[in-house]
């Protein structure tokens, strides 16, 4: 098989099945008539789309600063707190079960609780359940990370005489950078995801959540669909900012995701 | 049985014919076996050997010649399960026990529950592991996956054994263990046996015939008849004939590849 | 003992956070309110306020789980939490249980047909990064008023089939993965036995998974929940444990604990699911050696 069939061998398959999605969608809803308040088609998205760009463009702003807001200060402190973690073991064992249970519960419910610690539009507690939310990805990855030293390595270092902190600075911290990377990846789609659903609990009306939840809930399902995709697009752009910082930092290993 | 257990007719495999990463597997090979037999194949990486022991399983088609394995069709020799097969990685499986394991092939065949049981504390007692049946594979050492992977190979007792470097895993003590007990399993229930290996110890210990091949393009070059008779144990190893047809091997490995390789015997 | 330390842990760290708690809304809050500037940081308010009706005292908390729901009525909070929150488990676990047939179905279709994995494989893998959840509210019109297959559909149904969609995606691509994990010698055996692509599948392929469908079930379990909860909101399913949480939000004036009764019925919820996995996952791991693949 030549180099361009092989290529399309890999590329085809996804555009069919992702064209002939949207065709099927299309076809469906036109050809059964489907009523605009349980369905609308791809083409009255895309209309709705243009006439509503700016609107959708400035809600993606607001929601993405929420949710970079988030990433970049959850990254931190959950960085800080594996560090101290992996220093002080008590440390680590206390935050840990509140990982796991924050990995099963779905805490953006936590949101309702915060709206009323702070002004009524304020945007502080969507920032505070984004950062929470990347804080524990960071920190249970970087965690791990920290304690997966290569064990020849530390012997290595062992036999040098070196110190626990050298041990720590050379080998543990960058052992542990793979995951702080694969771990953002994980988190930064994720704090766009807690930004939006958390504007489902009230407070401003100004981001993409607030607008999905609103335009979806009555019969206005294509402006609805219009955010939707803006969402989609915005968690995307943190994703693909996310994989290639991974990629530029980490170039010798792509981590297999972890949660 | 008359019929020989396999009979290569100047097969040929190519792999990716026509692109550019084109590979010569083997070419012109020409091999009996008779029931019975102890046949090793050995030689360097590329000589075809793990090609030729697939293409005897059906697992690869042939490019070129034919190919006969208990006097029919490699792919019908297959579907009635002529022979069983081990490999380097026992390949146990790990959720299953070590009787369930064995069971595996007969499960596939259809056979009932009592049945497969019976055949499978058979084949344990066979390989010297009667009490083994309801332990898990991990519990048990390397050298003994490897012989309940060798049971389960025999558990439909198929009259042909096709094994690839199975005892590649194992250290040098547990190896020669494994040899002697291959030697003894197999003289007792008669099985064909090809075996592919990289030690030429162990491919004189074991066979009746060592086939030498080499590679660019993968070629039978010598056959050599090692004719230690059948009785073999650990003192065989430490014998002036034993020594003689190592070297004999050795420098048939190391030797000039003979053009047209044809299955001949070379003394 | 030793095996129970991360149960104490446990308890610790939980009584850590009501301290913080307690702390904050005693003392600290008190004493910032004095000096408005300094809980700001970067021109927006960072600390909370900490008065009676935004911050309850934990003791309020509990107590309100005694007091009647509903000013009158003969149930208390208590009860219809734990009505509410058994009722979204129970969704939940419809919506789980679904997800996995549709999600290992899809595997197994991608499985055998290869064209089938390559075409749909960048889906399942970009479904984890953009907010599938932002779909909930797209169901709120349908309840009672589409008709499937003669299946009318309810509120509920939205709920299940949210959590459920959430859910396939984990497992979907945790199948797949242990579906294609065997050796290649494991699939040679199975070719030597003549045995057909189902009976690999059966014998081979799905017990290899297990492994990789673990860390796939807790993600798939939590999704669930978090699917369920989020659609009892936008959908308005009255007696889920979700909606729960914005209808006691809105007595915030009157009565500012009770919307914690219905948070912490989330949490319970959340846990319960995580239990039920673990329970599983140790159930069909039992006879598997100790060593796993995170």
């Amino acid at each position: 098989m030549s180099a361009v069939a092989a290529r399309a061998r890999v590329v085809l398959p996804p555009i069919v099945f992702g064209v002939g999605f949207f065709v099927l969608w299309e076809a469906f809803v036109k050809l059964r008539d489907v009523k605009p308040f349980v369905l609308v088609a791809p083409s009255d998205v895309w209309s709705a789309w243009l006439d509503n760009q700016s609107d959708i463009l400035d809600a993606m702003k607001v929601t993405g600063t929420n949710a970079l807001v988030g990433l970049v200060i959850g990254t931190v402190l959950g960085s800080l707190a594996a560090l101290i973690a992996s220093a002080v073991r008590w440390i680590g064992e206390l935050v840990n079960p509140i990982a796991v249970a924050v990995n099963a519960v779905p805490i953006v419910v936590v949101v309702a609780v915060l709206t009323r610690m702070y002004e009524a539009d304020s945007e502080t507690p969507r920032r505070i359940m984004a950062t929470l939310a990347a804080f524990f990805v960071v920190f249970v990855n970087v965690a791990r990370g920290l304690n997966q030293s290569h064990p020849t390595q530390l012997e290595l270092m062992r036999s040098y005489a070196a110190s626990s902190r050298q041990q720590f600075v050379k080998v543990r911290v960058p052992n542990s950078l793979p995951f702080l990377f694969t771990a953002i990846r994980i988190a930064a789609p994720l704090t766009v995801i807690t930004a939006v659903v958390a504007e489902y609990f009230g407070g401003n009306r100004n981001g993409l959540g607030a607008s999905i939840t609103g335009f979806l809930s009555i019969s206005k399902k294509d402006v609805g669909l219009a955010y939707v995709a803006g969402a989609s697009v915005l968690g995307l752009l943190f994703f693909g900012a996310a994989a290639l910082l991974e990629y530029i930092a980490v170039p010798w290993q792509r981590q297999r995701s972890s949660r | 049985m008359s019929e020989l257990a396999v009979q290569a007719t100047g097969v040929g495999k190519v792999f990716n014919a026509g692109r550019p990463n084109q590979v010569d597997a083997l070419t012109d090979v020409d091999l009996t076996v008779a029931p019975g037999e102890f046949v090793s194949l050995i030689g360097p990486s590329g000589c075809g050997k793990s090609t030729l022991l697939r293409l005897i399983a059906d697992l690869l088609d042939t490019t070129t010649g034919e190919l006969r394995v208990n006097g029919k069709a490699p792919r019908q020799a297959r579907l009635d399960q002529d022979y069983g097969m081990a490999f380097q990685q026992a390949g146990l499986f790990e959720w299953r026990s070590v009787s369930k394991n064995i069971e595996l092939p007969l499960e596939l065949k259809g056979w009932d529950k009592a049945k497969r049981r019976a055949r499978a504390q058979e084949m344990l007692e066979l390989v010297k592991l009667p009490d083994r049946g309801d332990a898990m594979p991990w519990q048990l050492s390397g050298g003994q996956q490897q012989r309940i992977a060798i049971a389960r190979a025999l558990a439909a007792h198929p009259p042909l054994l096709l094994m690839d470097e199975p005892f590649g895993a194992l250290d040098e003590m547990t190896r020669e263990h494994m040899q002697a007990e291959l030697l003894r399993i197999c003289g007792e229930t008669g099985t064909t046996v090809v075996f592919v290996t990289h030690s030429i110890p162990e491919a004189v210990y074991l066979s009746d015939r060592v086939v030498v091949m080499s590679p660019g393009p993968g070629r039978i070059t010598h056959i050599v008849d090692v004719g230690l008779g059948r009785h073999r144990d650990d003192d065989t190893r430490e014998t002036d004939g034993f020594y003689d047809k190592i070297t004999e091997v050795r420098e048939a490995l190391r030797g000039s590849r003979v053009a047209g390789a044809r299955g001949i015997e070379d003394r | 003992m030793r095996r129970l330390r991360p149960l104490w842990f446990g308890i610790a760290a939980f009584a850590l956070l009501v301290v913080m708690w307690e702390v904050y809304r005693r003392w600290i809050g008190e004493w910032l309110d004095t000096r408005r500037e300094v809980g700001s940081v970067l021109g927006f308010k960072l600390l909370p306020r900490s008065s009676e009706l935004a911050m309850p005292a934990v003791g309020d908390m509990l107590d309100e789980f005694g007091k009647p729901e509903v000013r009158g009525s003969g149930t208390s909070v208590f009860e219809a939490v734990l009505a509410a929150t058994f009722r979204s488990f129970t969704l939940a676990l419809a919506a789980l249980a679904l997800g996995s047939l549709v999600g290992i179905g899809v595997a197994v279709l991608m499985a055998r047909f290869k064209v089938v994995q390559r075409g749909l494989m960048p889906y399942l893998v970009i479904s984890q990064t953009i907010p599938l959840i932002a779909l909930a509210p797209l169901t709120v019109t349908w309840g009672g008023e589409i008709t499937i297959f003669g299946f009318e559909w309810e509120k509920w149904t939205s709920a299940v089939v949210l959590g459920a969609f959430l859910s396939f995606f984990p497992i979907a691509v945790g199948a797949l993965r242990g579906f294609n994990s065997p050796a290649a010698s494991s699939i040679e055996l199975m070719d030597s036995y003549a045995a057909s692509w189902f009976q690999t599948w059966r014998k081979l392929r799905l017990p290899a998974a297990l492994p990789y469908l673990t860390p796939a079930m807790r993600l798939a379990g939590s999704a669930a929940v978090f699917g369920v909860v989020v659609s009892e909101i936008s959908v308005g399913l009255t007696d889920g444990v979700g909606y729960l949480i914005l209808s006691y939000l809105q007595e915030g004036t009157s009565r500012p604990a009770k919307v914690f009764t219905a948070v912490m019925g989330t949490v319970v919820l959340g846990l319960l699911m995580a239990a039920l996995v673990a329970a599983g996952d140790r159930y069909f791991s039992r006879n598997r050696p100790k060593e796993g693949i995170a």
